[in-house]
């Protein structure tokens, strides 16, 4: 997008100032929740507090709708590139001087990009909450995006690409096998980008893509830790209250097209140990299933990773690690929480002298053990009672707390599902177990991905000319 | 740096805050024990750390964790199977783990009483009745060997582990804590039961408890947990780390597409008598992130890392001053410049008084963070016993960092860290001008 476009939208995002009158800065009702205290600035932000006053300390999380998953093909790893520039600077506060504020006054920062959503945060000293937000509020509209700065820092993001994936075998595997297992949903694509979209990317990307997304009207303050909730409406009010709402784009549904039969990837690279991937294409909780009878097969859906992999007396660890003793490791995923149709995942590494094949044939059956034979009650009980401590334990963390409720209303689920979430746990039952097994973990919904190791030789080459092997040299 | 000066001045009034209450005693057959009772939620977190990490292998690397990792294969006659189930039936969640010093043993769980006596008696059972089954044994070793693999096929492990072999020499602390295929092929069970034997007794143990228990609970779930240990003896104080004479490049060939970097020497104790000026001075050089030298100039500036740090990483002797980062390998001898020549003038000028001011800033104010929840609380606490740190240590801990000067840093760092007789290591593909 060149300049003329950008201030054309901002044109946009002025007029659109009107709608404002809509809104009132009010607490939000229909969202009523024993632990959360809410409220709606004029301009659509929402505010949201989880008070904890066991030490005087707070997290501050700013929550933005937009994430990998809203790119498309050729600007892949668009927004988490945004999220880098996010710490450049703007007028009021030159780059490095966001840090610098926070750093002086105590707190730790930093910032996450997924699929679903981007999000800022700072733990800090309970009574530095004003800064925070005086911050936060500065970046959500006033972000210079310099070339220059831009061009050195897709350098850093590109390394950190190279760091995270491109010399870590299981993980380049990993992201092959997103790649092959997704079709048309836009979860194939990598957070951090295509290395090729990185290198065509530009800082006008980068700009429109935060004149696009990021307004008050598309973000979340969560706030959790020892604050009253007051306060934070009332800083909130002053510092976010004034800025300028944006008309955020509709998306397009992209809902994963069907399956047609297993899907499979052989991933060749250098590498010590091979590797198993294997996931099932199931569905996540989307705002219109909550409290319907599909909402509880998801439920059961985690109960039945819970059976495979719920600590070291599930079954994969009983039958796999021990008992036949043909994986080093083996583990089993799945997660509600997401925008799109999701994986309900395993992985394992087999043990020496074991063929992949060979763990791949035992995973199955296991999930053919579920299928087959109901699942025993002392099973199911075990992976509740985990549940239900894990309730316990995570007020242990303010961040966690914040980042649950974050995540939630960013990915537009309401916060019951939190409070419901322990009750509807306990409510699945062996059978229910069993069923999901059967409906979503069959072969047509399958992608495998297996990482097959090459030889680890080095790619120069020494006098002779023929590739040397890895090998140490001590120069002193 | 102008507005910086400002802001901090506005809020510079640190809230009133109390440092926890630790209690300390000692058990009958001498374990230590620290103690801080935290109301707030219904769980609970106790640690039992022993002086068997790696640092205890004598030559035989891996049996330090090896032993840790078994003693919840089997205990008191119940299987791996029996045990696991015990703890998780209950949602008490196991830790167990062993590393140059520490080997730690441990568990979260809830405080009901129903739940929490079946945690603290299958803890207690691993504790002190494990029964090392031969096959347990010869899975976990054979894991261990794929975790040997695993390293092999990670440009960061292979420099890590050269880094820590061209620092420490001969001392224990050089060999990799989940042990090399030749060292592994030197265990046997006899030696892990005999390596349990020494090293998991009560004077040599240390246990941390943090939770909702009164302090007559926490004495009889420490009773619970390690009277049953025989008392034994404290182990021989570990050699001393001896100082580098010269400087070594080491140069690894592979074929990643970034050059893993670390250039370090040996650095600090714990209770070392220049940790606090070291501490302030690695935060400033490269241990704070964003607001770092290092980040400033390799990431901000030239945009050649996306991670790069320095950091001191205590131990019971002298543990690794280090400095890492990775790039992509046409940057590596670029990086190396950059590297030498932050530390060089680091060492000789020291650090400017407004990097001090807000280093000292950010860690007295970051202080509460610290300390904010259980887990990281007992992690102090069981520190503080392991390291025979004084007991005040939290409550004089900003005291000790507002006390570091320019002076006491220059000090240090000039007695402390020898530019001319580093270590440097570089794993990545390699073209005949970086050797």
């Amino acid at each position: 997008m060149n300049m003329k476009s950008i201030v054309a939208l901002l044109a946009v995002a002025t007029l659109l100032l009107g709608w404002v009158l809509y809104h009132r800065d009010e607490p939000i009702p229909e969202h009523s929740d024993a632990e959360i205290q809410s409220y709606q600035l004029s301009n659509g932000m929402k505010i949201l507090v989880i008070e904890n006053h066991r030490a005087p300390v707070m997290v501050s999380q700013v929550w933005y709708k937009v994430g990998a998953s809203y790119e498309h093909d050729g600007i892949t790893g668009l927004s988490h590139m945004l999220e880098h520039m996010m710490f450049k600077g703007t007028e009021e506060h030159p780059a490095g001087e966001f840090s610098e504020i926070i750093s002086a006054n105590g707190g730790e920062e930093n910032a996450f990009t997924g699929q679903d959503f981007t999000a800022y945060f700072q733990k800090i000293a309970n009574d530095r909450l004003e800064l925070c937000l005086q911050l936060e509020a500065d970046r959500m509209r006033n972000i210079i995006f310099d070339e220059k700065e831009f061009i050195k820092e897709l350098e850093v993001v590109k390394e950190e690409r190279r760091l995270r994936t491109e010399d870590k075998p299981t993980a380049l595997t990993f992201e092959r096998f997103n790649a092959v297992a997704y079709t048309n949903s836009p979860y194939r694509r990598p957070i951090v980008g295509w290395m090729e979209d990185l290198e065509t990317m530009t800082v006008e990307d980068a700009h429109k893509w935060y004149e696009t997304w990021y307004a008050p009207n598309n973000a979340t303050l969560v706030v959790a830790g020892d604050v009253l909730a007051e306060d934070v409406f009332r800083l909130a009010k002053q510092y976010f209250g004034q800025l300028p709402m944006s008309r955020i784009p509709q998306l397009k549904p992209r809902h994963e097209a069907r399956q047609y039969g297993t899907q499979r990837v052989t991933v060749e690279l250098p590498a010590k140990i091979p590797y198993l991937i294997m996931g099932y294409k199931v569905p996540v909780l989307t705002p219109d299933i909550v409290d319907t009878e599909d909402e509880q097969e998801l439920y059961a859906l985690e109960v039945l990773a819970g059976v495979l992999d719920g600590g070291n007396s599930a079954r994969l660890s009983k039958n796999l690690i021990r008992g036949q003793e043909i994986a080093n490791s083996a583990s089993a995923s799945y997660g509600m929480t997401a925008r799109h149709e999701s994986l309900f995942m395993l992985s394992a590494i087999p043990s020496e002298k074991i063929a992949v094949e060979v763990l791949e044939f035992a995973l199955r059956d296991e999930i053919n053990a579920i299928k087959t034979e109901l699942p025993d009650e002392k099973e199911l009980d075990r992976v509740k009672a985990q549940v239900v401590a894990a309730q316990v334990y995570k007020q242990d963390s303010i961040f966690y707390q914040a980042m649950e409720v974050g995540m939630l209303e960013t990915i537009g689920l309401p916060w019951k599902v939190k409070d419901d979430y322990v009750e509807k746990i306990l409510a699945v039952t062996a059978e229910q177990v069993q069923q999901v097994a059967n409906k979503y973990l069959t072969d047509e919904r399958l992608t495998v991905a297996v990482l097959e190791p090459l030889p680890i030789k080095s790619n120069s080459t020494d006098k002779t000319g023929s590739a040397s092997l890895a090998g140490e040299k001590n120069v002193q | 740096m102008r507005i910086l000066g400002l802001l901090i001045l506005l809020f510079s009034s640190v809230s009133a805050f109390a440092t926890p209450d630790i209690q300390t005693w000692q058990t009958e057959n001498g374990a230590k024990v620290l103690f801080v009772p935290a109301n707030e939620i219904p769980m609970l977190d106790v640690r039992i750390v022993f002086d068997a990490g790696s640092a205890r292998d004598a030559g035989v690397g891996g049996l330090a964790v090896l032993t840790n990792g078994l003693l919840s294969e089997g205990a008191a006659g119940r299987s791996a199977q029996q045990v696991a189930e015990a703890f998780e039936s209950v949602g008490a969640e196991i830790e167990y783990d062993a590393a140059r010093d520490m080997a730690v043993v441990g568990v979260r769980s809830l405080t009901e009483s129903r739940y929490l006596s079946v945690a603290i008696e299958t803890l207690g059972q691993i504790l002190t009745q494990p029964d090392f089954p031969q096959d347990a044994y010869q899975r976990e070793l054979n894991s261990m060997k794929v975790a040997v693999k695993a390293r092999q096929q990670s440009p960061s492990a292979i420099a890590g582990e050269a880094f820590n072999k061209a620092v420490f020499g001969d001392h224990p602390y050089a060999a990799p804590e989940s042990g090399t295929m030749e060292s592994l092929e030197k265990i046997t069970l006899d030696k892990v039961r005999a390596f349990y034997k020494r090293y998991y007794v009560a004077s040599n143990a240390t246990v941390a408890i943090v939770g909702n228990v009164e302090r007559w609970q926490a004495e009889e779930i420490v009773k619970a947990l390690v009277s049953g240990l025989p008392v034994g003896e404290k182990p021989a104080a570990l050699p001393a780390v001896k100082a580098l004479t010269k400087a070594s490049r080491i140069v690894i060939d592979y074929p990643s597409e970034q050059t893993h970097i670390f250039v370090g020497q040996p650095g600090i104790k714990r209770g070392d008598a220049d940790y606090f000026s070291l501490y302030v001075a690695n935060h400033v050089l490269g241990g704070s992130g964003f607001t770092s030298r290092l980040v400033d100039v390799i990431r901000e500036d030239k945009g050649l890392a996306y991670s790069v740090y320095s950091y001191f990483s205590p131990l019971r002797e002298a543990g690794a001053f280090a400095m890492g980062m990775q790039t992509k390998s046409d940057q590596t001898g670029q990086s190396l410049e950059l590297l030498d020549q932050q530390l060089r003038k680091f060492v000789e000028e020291g650090p400017e008084k407004d990097e001090l001011v807000a280093s000292i800033s950010n860690i007295t104010g970051g202080f509460p963070l610290k300390i904010d929840s259980n887990r990281k609380l007992l992690g102090y606490i069981a520190m503080i016993g392991f390291y025979d740190l004084p007991i005040d240590y939290l409550d004089n801990f900003i005291a000790n960092i507002r006390a570091v000067d320019v002076a006491s840093i220059n000090d240090a760092l000039r007695r402390r860290i020898h530019p001319d007789k580093m270590v440097t290591v570089v794993v990545g593909k390699q073209r005949d001008d970086t050797l």
